[in-house]
């Protein structure tokens, strides 16, 4: 019987979607999966976790002070691993599984693996892109616990009822030593679903002309229940926040459907949307890279064509 | 205060990769400073000519020719640089190992920065295994650092744009976001005088990493390419508007 670490990503108490393709995967034959669940109430979640097969839940409390320094999380993660003999863990390679999930590799010294599309669990091989998106590697892991941050949406979720224990996890005497939380400032409150988590991406570039035009993009994600993602070019012009980067240096996305909207599709945008299921490309010059590098291309002005499909959508 | 800034030595973004045997690239393309690095180093060398004593030491592991990518650091501020030469390849559990111990045996680190993450690698770890190894606190994906006495202030950017602020006591490792500063490229003059700056380099067979029972590396290495066939949809904005929607409702079943 194998152990199987799983920490669940929630938002306002609610779980993320995301989480069932991550669950699926994690899922192997006469193991215990073990979902680590910090500071919510676990009975709001325990359905959604028994569907996809969890059969342990830990609930994790720390200290209140505690509970957005992400030393703390990654050490009461890394203490509820030991504690129930976790061989493989497997968290989100969102923004905030970047920060823990290395945090918990390191306390542990074991290997890891970021940004996995998949994972062969018996074999202890895990698949992620290298060398700026242009490669697809498997990595073999060796040690006595080994962890995998998984790609948002790379798996598609499957359903496995279970039935399920709750296990009381105290952790509020973790502290974190020369580390202190002090502030959480919101970002941009208007965004409702994150990048790495949506289904629909609709990313703007240079195309767009100006800051302001970005506002036809939300207009239109928000029919689509999708995030508006943006090209290093329009990031550097100043129109959008940074955090709205898609790209080797931005974030790396897998929806379902990618929408590029006067992007070019320079390599280093490229490698952080090439896993998408389907790429629509929205440009004026045929000639441009991604109209090439899609499936569908549509020789248009995005500044027309977007505010029509929203119409659309509006009317139904 | 010693300043550590970690660099590495990674293929150009815009490179053209051809893997070779199972797991190996042709590395005969362009290679520099990976691009989290040089933010990682303008802030280093802002910090040093903030504090009086101060010094910048860039460190590598990395093949022999990793040495331009020192002197890249070193034109854009750092005192001087050690390069572990090893032409093995390497992942970050024992990076880590290296660049700590050879840290470690150079000098007192008052603080280390790294890039947030590698571009050829993107192993998104190293700050904090170097940080678990030296038992420092790590924050990452930095975008404001300020240095007040024996305590970091940093701001760490969070998904959506949100920040969190920490404070840290030193010596701790930041690894560096974009945000951070905008990298301060060498002028010419820049350039000249860090050729008299110190590269040593040190064999990685004479240092002591000691071991871990864990390990990982690369085994099999492929071109990620999927191949798409752009279907073009034509007409006028209402049917290519209709189309789009209708791709979305049946074909990717997202609406
Ligand atoms: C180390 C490094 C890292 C990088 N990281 C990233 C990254 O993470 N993400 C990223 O995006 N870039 C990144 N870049 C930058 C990248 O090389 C390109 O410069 C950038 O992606 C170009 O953005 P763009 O496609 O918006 O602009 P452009 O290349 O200028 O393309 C604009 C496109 O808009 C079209 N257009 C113009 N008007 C309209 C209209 N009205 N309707 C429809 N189409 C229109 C044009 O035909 C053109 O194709 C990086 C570069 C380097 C060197
Ligand atoms: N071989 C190396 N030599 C020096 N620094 C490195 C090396 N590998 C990684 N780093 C540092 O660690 C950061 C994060 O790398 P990674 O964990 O691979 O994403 C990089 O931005 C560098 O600052």
């Amino acid at each position: 019987m194998k152990n199987i670490g799983i920490i669940i990503e929630l938002d306002e108490g609610k779980i993320k979607e995301i989480n069932f393709g991550m669950i699926t995967l994690a899922r192997a034959p006469d193991s215990d999966l073990f979902a680590f669940v910090l500071d919510a109430d676990v009975t709001a979640v325990r359905e959604d976790l028994e569907s996809y097969g969890i059969t342990k839940i830990v609930d994790v409390a720390l200290a209140s002070d505690q509970r957005n320094n992400p030393a703390v999380r990654a050490k009461a993660i890394a203490n509820g691993i030991k504690e129930y003999g976790i061989g493989a863990v497997f968290g989100l390679s969102t923004a905030t599984g970047k920060d823990l999930l290395p945090r918990i590799a390191a306390q542990l010294e074991a290997p890891l693996v970021m940004d996995c599309f998949t994972v062969d669990l018996e074999n202890n091989l895990a698949w992620t892109s290298r060398y700026s998106g242009k490669t697809s590697a498997s990595i073999k892991v060796t040690g006595d616990i080994v962890v995998f941050g998984v790609r948002p949406n790379a798996v598609e979720p499957v359903k496995g009822q279970v039935s399920s224990r709750i296990l009381k996890f105290d952790g509020s005497r973790i502290v974190s030593r020369g580390f202190k939380f002090v502030k959480r400032a919101a970002g941009d409150t208007s965004v409702k679903i994150s990048l790495a988590e949506a289904d629909v991406i609709i990313s703007g570039g240079r195309g767009m002309k100006n800051g302001d035009n970005f506002s036809i993009l939300s207009k239109c994600a928000e029919k689509l229940n999708g995030a508006v993602g943006a090209s290093r070019a329009a990031v550097d012009s100043g129109w959008v926040p940074y955090s709205m980067q898609v790209g080797l240096t931005g974030e790396k996305v897998s929806p379902r459907v990618y929408i590029g909207c006067g992007i070019s599709g320079s390599i280093q945008h490229f490698a952080g949307m090439k896993t998408s299921g389907l790429i629509i490309a929205i440009n004026t010059d045929k000639h441009a890279s991604l109209m090439a590098d899609c499936d569908y291309s549509v020789l248009a002005d995005v500044l027309e064509l977007i505010p029509e499909i929203t119409r659309h959508l509006e009317n139904g | 205060m010693q300043i550590y800034v970690c660099v590495k030595h990674v293929p150009d973004s815009s490179a053209v990769i051809t893997v070779l045997g199972d797991n190996q690239i042709d590395e005969n393309v362009i290679f520099l400073l990976n691009p989290y690095d040089e933010h990682a180093v303008t802030e280093a060398v802002k910090i040093k000519n903030s504090l009086p004593d101060s010094e910048v030491i860039a460190v590598c592991l990395g093949k022999d020719d990793a040495e331009k990518t020192l002197r890249s650091a070193l034109a854009m501020g750092a005192d001087r640089g050690i390069l572990v030469v090893s032409d093995a390849p390497h992942e970050s559990i024992e990076i880590a190992r290296v660049l700590k111990t050879v840290m470690a045996q150079d000098g007192i680190p008052g603080l280390i920065i790294t890039g947030k993450e590698s571009i050829d690698a993107k192993g998104m770890q190293t700050m904090f295994r170097i940080g678990a190894l030296f038992d420092f606190p790590v924050a990452t994906n930095v975008i404001r650092l300020d240095i007040e006495g024996d305590i970091a202030i940093v701001d760490s950017e969070l998904s959506g744009g949100a920040v969190d602020t920490y404070e840290m006591s030193l010596p701790c490792v930041i690894g560096a976001g974009r945000g951070l500063n905008t990298p301060k490229y060498p002028t010419f003059p820049d350039v000249v005088k860090s050729k008299k700056k110190v590269v040593k380099k040190i064999a990685l067979a004479e240092l002591d990493i000691g071991t871990s029972k864990a390990d990982m590396w690369i085994v099999g290495l492929e071109p990620l390419v999927l191949v798409r066939k752009p279907k073009e949809i034509t007409g006028d904005t209402d049917e290519v508007a209709r189309e789009v929607i209708r791709i979305l409702r049946e074909e990717a079943k997202v609406i």
